[in-house]
């Protein structure tokens, strides 16, 4: 039945919007809305009501970074977690896509994880390039924030009826190349799926965006369609990224993809700068175009409200 | 400090930078005759010369003028330079003749060569 609606409805909304502060985006199985919180709660549920839950994404923290336009990425990260202990229903769990740090140095890794363990959630990591940047190419982050997972730091968890795939993009990066997942973890991900019931809703995250979003700075990921062929067959797919440090989002079929703000600076918007190097805003701008985002799950209607918010 | 010595002090600054002055004109008139080095920049997410012709023994030196880290990383294992923070700097010998492509490992759309002939 469900499946019947958003087949009608396919493809209606299949664009890429530029977000302002404090929208709201409801996506219905991959039929993006916008709607307001509060009907998104009210709405009548159309399956057994299941109390909906809501997690949080947190993205790009750099814990480290100290030049124009943000001298202290430390401090506006723990204003974004105070956003998150703030807000009015208490997420179940925190997920960070990546870039924790600026330097991948033990001293930046550990504040982020004491100010993230201060929150009492769980928190769920997938790494950033400036993440791996040690060494060993990525053992620091692994050895704090990868435990139990496989490979460069890919795993998934299931809550509350709903699967959670985190994919890492940022490892063994080709030359003249993108984003990159790579065989290995393209096959760990298809037996992940294999038995998996296509109304199971799924959430996927990963550092770099899973679509092209501009090719020409690198914001994309070569080989994310064999990971999307794989997730084509389920009602519900919400693909959640960072790296680009602003709101896109687009939806494809019954795939909606998000980015969130960062938490330690912005980027400017494709295209309108000779880089993609820190934008750099006035002071009093800055916290206007740093965020975190919100995401609200009502079972019943397998959809996933995410409300970005910043910290101005 | 006595007098004289403040005198001596400064006669010793002024020849230390005529000293500095005289290097570095030193290295301009000898760079075209016997090039022995050679200088990349790394400025807006690009190396800013991204083919560089130089002659065995020549070595190169990357510096990152960007707010944001990368690296140096040869395509076949070559060379690869630590992560360079904003000013850092990369320096590498190529002893043998050769090409040498290159990109940022953070950043692969970043990519150079360097070709290396007598």
């Amino acid at each position: 039945m469900i499946d019947e609606m958003n087949d009608d409805r396919r493809g209606f909304l299949k664009c890429m919007a530029w977000a302002g502060t404090g929208a709201l985006f409801a996506f219905d199985g991959g039929i993006g809305s916008s709607i307001g919180l509060d009907a998104a709660l009210a709405a009548p549920a159309r399956r057994a009501a299941v109390a909906p839950f809501t997690f949080a994404q947190v993205s790009d923290s750099h814990i480290g970074f100290n030049k124009p336009p943000n001298s202290d990425a430390r401090a506006t990260f723990r204003e974004a977690i105070a956003k998150v202990k703030a807000l009015p229903q208490q997420p179940d769990f925190i997920i960070h896509t990546g870039d924790v740090s600026q330097l991948s140095r033990d001293d930046e890794f550990d504040d982020a994880d004491q100010m993230l363990k201060a929150t009492g959630l769980p928190v769920f990591f997938v790494p950033g390039e400036h993440d791996m940047l040690d060494p060993d190419g990525g053992k620091a982050f692994l050895d704090r924030f990868g435990k139990g997972s496989r490979g460069a730091g890919w795993y998934s968890f299931d809550h509350r009826g709903v699967h959670f795939v985190a994919l890492v993009n940022v490892a063994d990066l080709k030359p003249g190349g993108m984003g990159n997942l790579g065989p290995e973890q393209l096959k760990w991900l298809a037996a992940d799926l294999a038995g998996r019931s296509s109304s199971t809703p799924i959430v996927v995250f990963a550092h770099i965006p899973l679509w092209t979003v501009y090719a020409e700075w690198g914001w994309g990921t070569d080989d994310a369609a064999q990971a999307l062929k794989l997730l084509a067959r389920f009602g519900s797919v919400t693909v959640l990224n960072g790296h680009i440090h602003q709101i896109t989002q687009k939806v494809e079929g019954k795939i909606a993809f998000h980015t969130a703000r960062s938490t330690a600076f912005p980027q400017p918007a494709p295209g309108t700068a000779p880089s993609p190097g820190p934008l750099k805003v006035p002071t009093e701008q800055l916290h206007s175009m740093l965020g975190i985002t919100d995401a609200l799950f009502v079972r019943g209607h397998d959809r996933i409200a995410l409300i970005d918010s910043t910290l101005a | 400090m006595t007098r004289a010595l403040k005198i001596l002090t400064l006669q010793a600054a002024a020849l230390a930078s005529s000293a500095v002055l005289l290097s570095t004109v030193s290295v301009v008139t000898r760079a075209a005759p016997a090039p022995a080095a050679a200088a990349v920049t790394i400025d807006n997410f690009t190396f800013r010369n991204p083919v560089v012709t130089v002659k065995p023994g020549t070595t190169v030196t990357w510096t990152n003028g960007d707010d944001i880290p990368h690296t140096v990383v040869s395509k076949n294992g070559v060379f690869k330079s630590k992560v360079l923070d904003t000013g850092d700097k990369f320096t590498f010998t190529f002893a043998k003749p050769g090409q040498f492509g290159y990109f940022c490992s953070l950043h692969p759309h970043m990519t150079g060569t360097i070709i290396v002939k007598a």
